[in-house]
């Protein structure tokens, strides 16, 4: 079973935000890296770029297909986890965990209300598994 | 246990691990003129230090046992039921190869005069009249190699009228259904791309579409019928919403097999549209050739089009023509594939209108036979009558520990190539199968005893799918690892295997010395 942390914050495409002060990290969750199988590549953006709410910032690719990663807020890229370009596998081993993708400085929080929390996100997904 | 040496054939190696020094598939006469070095005649920095190096030296029996055997484990659509959706892998008719392989097609140099060329360039012309009438456009180019080349050939017209018409844009719209080079196409012709999304019956969302249809709509790229193998059957407004916005109707036309001979796109308001010839018109391709991907259009953006065009002079003369002010320019060296062109136009006299009519309604009809007997069996994620293709998925076989790649590889020990797998995205666990007109009944019927056999094994032996294949030569592998770890190039083992005397005219210190 999925599991959803509760200090993270969720996007209708399957990304998470964990916020600290004005940084967040940001992942895809457990449901999309269940979804898309094994990861064999994970394409990030260069440190320093800027993105904003719902911009592409990336993709992922699985034995299955390429998706792309989605901004759930706008921020400039302050760190990259380079540890992925090696092992991609720790996007479906750890998603919230060791299998971040990157870290940005909010540009503006005031975007964080439009995302979802643990529990609207668990509906969603249950919702999306119906289809 | 005891190794025993087994003949080649079950375990075959790479034809570079054949290679044994010396061993040559040719023996010339002896030289009747003096050797000469071969850095008289090339500069020495532009030589290979070792010319044989990492080139298998082998005999001709050799080659020929080698390839043939590879040959006798691949499947082909000579051999049996290539259902892999979205691809339309229909029988060839040998009859267009015959055309092609005319020695007036397959020897003219195309460079040849125009003069000389009426012949191929009466071809050329007469298959792009063919298309305009088939798809009911008015002109169109036959130079792209492929589909997603014609898709960007497609995109680099509609920014050039648009620029022309003092109105450039910079949003394309592609349905989440779509195949994957559109998204594509339209990032490398330097436009944004926004999803549009299904709606419950599998079309497009017609609100959503209003919605995005602003005054920064370049064109909606739309594949009809779309992947799910469902027909837009509001077209016709989907066309009048874009063209109200301003913006102009590109169609993917992949999918033409289930529409030719009956609907024509130019119909139903699209603006510009790319055919496979590879898929509806039966050239080959997936490894059997080069395909082409013509672009057919209409009158305003006819101007547009690469050069050169096939025009008629007044004496009735066929030439080419570069003087096209409002052209995009070449979109490939020559005039395209010019033999894949042949095998299409030979396909379309072959076939006739009738017969096209034909082939689109017994596609179809194929592909209802199939979901009406497999719906029981197998989810249908957006049910109803389809047109030459349906999405299948494994949602119920899922229950039993089984994914729809298992499934895909079980079918290869039942005899059929696997169906096109996690395509379309919406439907997760797709199994996406298009039998084509070719097949015949008896087919279509093993195929599913295969599939309702499958779905027995899923229940009572899970395990035994899991692991499927088990009659192929190499079982289950793994393609993870190939994907996260790729072995692109081999690299000989050991001390590599060459020959003792250099050929004429290589310089023999330098093998020599390579070799320590």
């Amino acid at each position: 079973m999925a599991t959803y942390p509760e200090d993270c914050l969720y996007t209708r495409e399957h990304e998470w935000i964990r916020v600290e002060d004005d940084t967040g990290v940001i992942g895809i969750t457990d449901y999309a890296q269940e979804a898309l199988g094994d990861i064999v590549y994970v394409e990030l953006p260069s440190v320093g770029d800027h993105f904003s709410q719902g911009e592409p910032f990336g993709n992922v690719e699985s034995v299955k297909a390429v998706s792309e990663l989605y901004m759930p807020v706008s921020g400039e890229i302050l760190e990259i986890n380079e540890d992925l370009a090696e092992s991609p596998q720790l996007v479906n081993e750890d998603p919230y965990g060791d299998g971040w993708m990157v870290k940005i400085a909010l540009s503006d929080p005031t975007e964080l209300e439009t995302l979802m929390s643990a529990s609207e996100y668990e509906a969603y997904v249950r919702e999306e598994k119906e289809k | 246990m005891r190794e025993t040496p087994c003949h080649v054939s079950r375990d075959e190696a790479l034809i570079f691990e054949r290679s044994h020094p010396g061993r040559a598939a040719y023996s010339l006469p002896p030289l009747d003129v003096p050797t000469v070095p071969l850095e008289t005649w090339i500069e020495a920095r532009f030589l290979r230090p070792d010319p044989v190096a990492g080139l298998p030296e082998v005999s001709e029996v050799d080659v020929i046992r080698h390839f043939t055997r590879l040959s006798r484990w691949n499947y082909a659509v000579d051999v049996g039921m290539y259902p892999l959706g979205s691809c339309t892998m229909k029988y060839n008719p040998k009859m267009n190869d015959q055309a092609a392989r005319l020695e007036g097609f397959a020897l003219h140099h195309p460079l040849t005069p125009e003069e000389l060329s009426q012949g191929s360039l009466d071809v050329l012309k007469m298959l792009e009249e063919l298309l305009c009438e088939i798809t009911g456009m008015v002109a169109g180019c036959l130079q792209p190699a492929a589909g997603a080349h014609g898709e960007l050939t497609g995109l680099l017209l509609i920014r050039a009228c648009l620029e022309a018409r003092g109105d450039p844009r910079r949003k394309v719209l592609i349905p989440d259904s779509a195949h994957g080079t559109n998204p594509a196409s339209a990032a490398i012709c330097g436009y944004s791309v926004q999803t549009i999304p299904s709606n419950e019956r599998g079309l497009i969302d017609l609100d959503a579409l209003r919605r995005a249809a602003d005054r920064d709509l370049a064109a909606l790229m739309l594949t009809n019928p779309n992947t799910l193998g469902l027909f837009e059957e509001e077209i016709e407004e989907i066309t009048r919403i874009v063209h109200e916005a301003g913006g102009l109707v590109y169609m993917d036309g992949a999918n033409m097999n289930a529409l030719v001979g009956i609907a024509r796109p130019g119909d139903m308001g699209v603006d510009v549209i790319h055919l496979n010839v590879h898929k509806t018109f039966s050239t080959p391709h997936g490894g059997g050739g080069p395909g082409a991907g013509p672009v057919l259009v209409t009158a305003e953006l006819e101007p547009f089009l690469p050069v050169p065009r096939i025009v008629r002079r007044a004496d009735g003369r066929l030439a080419l023509d570069y003087d096209r002010p409002y052209s995009i320019g070449r979109v490939r060296a020559f005039y395209g594939n010019f033999g894949v062109l042949v095998r299409g136009l030979s396909y379309i006299l072959t076939m006739g209108p009738e017969g096209l009519r034909e082939v689109a309604e017994t596609a179809v009809l194929n592909a209802n036979y199939l979901a009406h007997h497999l719906k029981d069996t197998y989810e249908i994620a957006y049910p109803g009558p389809v047109m030459h293709e349906v999405v299948f998925s494994d949602k119920r076989q899922r229950a039993y520990g089984v994914r729809n790649v298992d499934i895909a590889k079980r079918l290869i020990d039942y005899g059929f190539h696997p169906p096109t797998m996690s395509f379309p995205l919406i439907v997760p666990g797709a199994l996406m199968v298009e039998p084509t007109e070719t097949e015949c009944r008896e087919e279509l019927d093993l195929f599913i005893a295969a599939m309702k056999a499958i779905d027995r094994e899923c229940r009572e032996n899970p395990e035994l799918v899991r692991t499927a294949p088990h009659r192929t030569r190499l079982g289950r592998l793994d393609e993870v690892a190939a994907a996260r770890h790729p072995v692109l190039r081999w690299r000989p083992q050991a001390s590599p295997s060459r020959a003792e005397a250099p050929p004429d005219g290589a310089p023999s210190e330098r093998i020599g010395s390579s070799e320590s």
